[in-house]
């Protein structure tokens, strides 16, 4: 049945029930209903707060029932990865170390997201710690693609891309740490963000490489993403590291929140990122190539062009990855919170050896590795290094964005693959991560929208563009998303 | 034998509102365990630190009244290591290397006739803090402290004497006293480790010394101990000791302290925080009088001698209460400084120097010492019974006119007072008035009289004036 309400993007349910052509209720049940019936097969909820979600519909309703004014994203399903935090609900990260987590608090996002009137239906599964590109490494099992669900739905957001192909909600919340909104929004063929470093809080994102992640959003439409960015977007005081303009130059007024709008944007220069196009699939070289050619002509000017310095991205990210991670996830010694275990008797370096052990492989071998590369010695050779190679990758970044106004490039080299291709091969499984860390190197905003599908897989292009470019991108996303025409959802 | 000292001091910054990177209160003293933690200072997931930009001013102020350069940027690093008061299992600090520093470096401080060099000041977070229960096996943990800003101030090992380390200690106490940071009478607001080495051989490190009396007896132990074993030719290993206050000895950590590695790498939740000669020079302008300067103000204003001056201004408290007793008695300066460095410091209870205040256990006030002064300067009573009078008071509280009357210590000097005793002596003593005719001996017998009646106060000598005359009229 089309006119089930599940099908319907955000934009419209938003206005749907603004306008009470149904009531939020009615919505709300119609998703969780869409959840319970196909989530045995996808796999993308790690946890469905029912209750909550219905309760908040039903006040949701009385609100608009007295005339009272809702909120902008008002009654719209979101789903939000398990690693950001949502006050009296499970934050798992997928992970043993955090099975039974309730945080005390709310993410910045989650708590604009509630004051824009979204309800949370769920928690998103994961890649343990968003370390991963497929959601085979999570504690609940792996995600499954809506388009084919021998397949990978992509990571470590994949519950966030699958959950939004396969309508069990409107829109969601990942994180981009590498890739991790972008690759899993291909692999489902849906749009995925990551913003601009600093253009949204991190408060409360369970974090992995603080430097490199920023939470990501998820859509079937370019509007539907950027009505989440909407709502999320701005400077935070709970994290010094947001801002709302370009480093380097003057704030004016702080605290300002951007506002998005689609607008026709007129003579792009396109550049088509040469080594990223070569090194890919060539079926999906060739299904980008044609995408441009729809384009090209109309309002945009395109031409290949060079980015010498990737060759050192995927080095340079995963050693600051690890680094950072292993830090960041030394927290995890169960004595302030965790998993059930008794401490008592135990003398305390022990303890933690015994229960930090209950991490999953792919964590265990980042740590490892992180530890490493920042030990006494090393440090110069590796993570010294590794910061290096980003100079030179955001310089060279810089200097292409004052010819282009986009950089477009495959979202991922290689098509959505089947369970267990690749999780014994760890550097096989890193490289395909190659397209999206540039982005998050520089600290560029990046969106992966459909672009096309090979046998029924779906095929995803990058669009970068420059420090704090949302609005451009968002707009020439949005010409390529008409021009395109890519709709349909997966039957599962 | 050459002797190498260096230290490493910790100074919370307890002037401050709130913790280093949350808004709990700095003050957790007193508090029921955990009580005063968030889930930013608890390092709970997905939180992230907020730095407190007067702790970022604090440290300046200190790095600046230490001497020391200030960079025109600084990071903070993260300090990787497993403990259980480490929310986080790291601490955010900083780290001189990669092309930053610490937020002071290369700094000097004189003290008296020598000067020691400042390796570095840095800003950092105080872990939490381990409650060990009865039993070896039980421990408890209280987060409350955990994320209170610490200033680490870290100087060369260019002390060779116990006592020049108790001198430099004073000064730097006074000068953090004095700029308003740190409460340093609060326990453990200020901790100090140390490491000792002989003729240039390995280090040893001195932790858990609780006083400032105490660094200095751990010291002496030190040194004795490594003469010792060097005498016998045993070999000193590079290692952390305790110092044990109860039996007065260091004794070798029970922990094995292996070369840790900290995995040092700057921290990415906090921007790198400009600070440049604007902001030096702003923060120049916000600081407090500084001891030295304090000092040339009191040679100029009052006239104090350098070495009066000098012990006043080496403990801020003394050199505020000498100041609160100017305002209130302004005309004698430097009868007041004398009083307070001669006779009150030396009621001073040595073994209460380390607490709270120095006059901790006197009941003593300025106004106390404004009186006392005043009543010298009117010759109502001379400086030994104004001495009398002060350790009278220091136990009382009572304020000096009426501990004089109490004591009836003042000379009575009035003829009529003196006049009214003697013509009751002369109606009680006739025959010694008779006599006195005869005998010049007697006039004295009849003074005698007198001071016993009036208690030794009246003016002797007026007194036997006036007796002599009375003779004469008699005659």
């Amino acid at each position: 049945m089309e006119n089930n309400l599940y099908h319907l993007n955000a934009e419209q349910v938003a206005s749907g029930i603004k306008n009470r052509d149904f009531s939020a209720v009615e919505y709300i049940s119609q998703i969780l209903e869409r959840i319970e019936k196909i989530d045995v097969k996808i796999n993308a909820f790690v946890t469905v707060d029912n209750e909550g979600a219905i309760e908040k519909a039903r006040s949701l309703d009385k609100r608009i029932q007295h005339g009272e004014s809702i909120g902008g994203l008002g009654g719209v399903a979101i789903g939000v990865k398990d690693n950001i935090c949502t006050k009296n609900l499970k934050t798992t990260c997928a992970s043993r170390m955090l099975e039974e987590y309730i945080p005390p608090y709310d993410a910045t996002v989650i708590k604009k997201l509630k004051e824009n009137d979204a309800i949370i239906v769920g928690k998103l599964n994961l890649d343990e710690f968003a370390m991963g590109s497929t959601t085979e490494f999570s504690r609940f099992g792996p995600t499954r693609n809506p388009w084919n669900i021998n397949y990978v739905a992509g990571g470590s957001s994949g519950g966030s891309a699958a959950s939004v192909a396969a309508l069990e909600c409107a829109i969601s919340l990942g994180s981009d740490t590498g890739g991790s909104v972008r690759c899993p929004a291909s692999f489902c063929s849906v749009v995925g963000l990551k913003p601009t470093y600093g253009c949204v809080s991190r408060y409360g994102l369970i974090s992995y490489s603080n430097s490199l992640e920023q939470i990501g959003t998820v859509g079937r439409t370019v509007t539907d993403v950027m009505l989440i960015m909407n709502a999320i977007a701005g400077e935070d005081a709970n994290d010094q590291t947001t801002r709302t303009t370009v480093p380097g130059t003057k704030t004016t007024s702080r605290g300002q929140t951007p506002k998005y709008s689609l607008q026709n944007k007129r003579n792009i220069r396109v550049g088509l990122v040469k080594e990223l196009v070569e090194g890919a699939d060539p079926l999906i070289s060739k299904c980008i190539h044609s995408a441009m050619d729809l384009l090209v002509g109309s309002d945009c000017k395109c031409e290949e062009t060079s980015l010498k310095s990737v060759q050192y991205a995927l080095a340079s990210y995963y050693t600051i990855a690890m680094a950072e991670a292993t830090s960041n996830l030394s927290r995890y010694d169960n004595i302030r919170y965790g998993f059930d275990s008794n401490p008592e008797e135990y003398e305390w370096n022990t303890y933690f050896t015994k229960v930090r052990s209950n991490f999953g492989e792919e964590v265990k071998r980042r740590i490892i590795i992180g530890s490493y590369v920042l030990s006494a010695g090393y440090y110069g050779k590796y993570y010294l290094r590794a910061q290096k190679a980003r100079e030179m990758i955001k310089r060279e970044i810089k200097s292409l964005f004052e010819k282009y106004d986009v950089l477009i490039s495959p979202t991922m080299p290689i098509l959505p693959f089947k369970f267990g291709e690749k999780i014994d091969d760890p550097l096989k499984m890193y490289q395909i991560d190659i397209d999206t860390v540039v982005a998050n190197l520089a600290g560029i905003p990046a969106i992966s929208i459909p672009v096309g599908f090979n046998d029924g897989l779906p095929i995803g292009l990058q669009i970068m563009a420059n420090q704090m470019g949302e609005q451009t991108l968002f707009d020439v996303a949005s010409s390529f998303e008409s021009t395109i025409d890519i709709h349909g959802s997966p039957k599962i | 034998m050459e002797i190498k000292i260096g230290l490493e001091l910790h100074c919370q910054l307890t002037g401050l509102q709130s913790k280093l990177f949350c808004p709990c209160r700095c003050d957790y003293r007193g508090m029921s365990p955990n009580t005063n933690i968030c889930p930013i200072c608890s390092g709970l997931p997905g939180t992230l630190p907020l730095l407190n930009q007067r702790a970022v001013d604090y440290a300046g102020m200190i790095s600046i009244a230490l001497g020391c350069k200030i960079p025109s940027a600084v990071v903070f690093y993260r300090k990787n290591y497993f403990y259980p008061d480490l929310p986080k299992n790291f601490q955010i600090t900083q780290y001189n290397a990669y092309g930053f520093t610490s937020i002071g470096v290369e700094g000097k401080v004189d003290y008296g006739v020598k000067s020691s060099t400042i390796k570095r000041v840095q800003l950092e977070e105080d872990p939490g803090r381990l409650v060990y229960g009865n039993s070896n096996l039980d421990t408890l943990i209280d987060y409350n402290r955990a994320g209170v800003s610490l200033v680490e101030i870290v100087t060369e090992p260019d002390f060779s004497e116990p006592k020049d380390v108790r001198i430099f200690l004073n000064k730097i106490i006074s000068i953090i006293e004095h700029l308003g940071v740190c409460d340093t009478r609060l326990d453990g607001s200020v901790r100090c480790d140390a490491n000792v080495s002989l003729e240039g051989g390995n280090r040893v490190e001195i932790k858990n010394v609780g006083s400032f009396r105490d660094v200095k007896k751990a010291l002496r132990y030190e040194i004795t101990r490594q003469k010792t074993m060097s005498v016998r030719d045993i070999e000193i290993k590079s290692e952390t000791r305790h110092w044990d206050d109860a039996r007065s000895i260091t004794k070798q950590s029970r922990k094995k302290e292996e070369e840790e590695d900290y995995r040092y790498f700057p921290e990415p939740d906090i921007p790198t925080i400009v600070l440049g000669d604007d902001y030096i020079s702003s923060l120049k302008t916000k600081m407090p009088e500084l001891p030295h300067e304090r000092k040339t103000r009191f040679l100029r204003v009052y006239g104090l001698s350098d070495h009066v001056a000098q012990v006043l201004i080496d403990n801020k408290e003394l050199a505020d209460f000498f100041e609160s007793t100017v305002k209130i008695y302004p005309s004698s300066p430097n009868e007041i400084a004398n009083l307070i460095i001669s006779d009150l410091l030396g009621l001073i209870d040595d073994s209460k120097k380390e607490q709270r205040s120095i006059f901790s256990g006197l009941r003593i006030d300025a106004k106390h010492i404004a009186e006392l002064v005043r009543m010298i300067d009117q010759n109502v009573i001379n400086r030994n019974i104004a001495k009398m009078i002060l350790s009278q008071i220091t136990k009382t509280g009572e304020m000096p006119s009426y501990a004089l009357d109490k004591m009836n210590a003042s000379v009575i000097d009035s003829k009529d007072v003196i006049s009214e005793t003697i013509e009751s002596i002369f109606k009680s003593e006739t025959s010694a008035v008779k006599d006195a005719k005869q005998n010049p001996n007697a006039a004295n017998f009849l003074l005698g009289k007198v001071m016993q009646l009036t208690g030794g106060r009246a003016d002797p000598k007026i007194a036997l004036k006036l007796i002599k005359i009375k003779l004469a009229v008699l005659e």
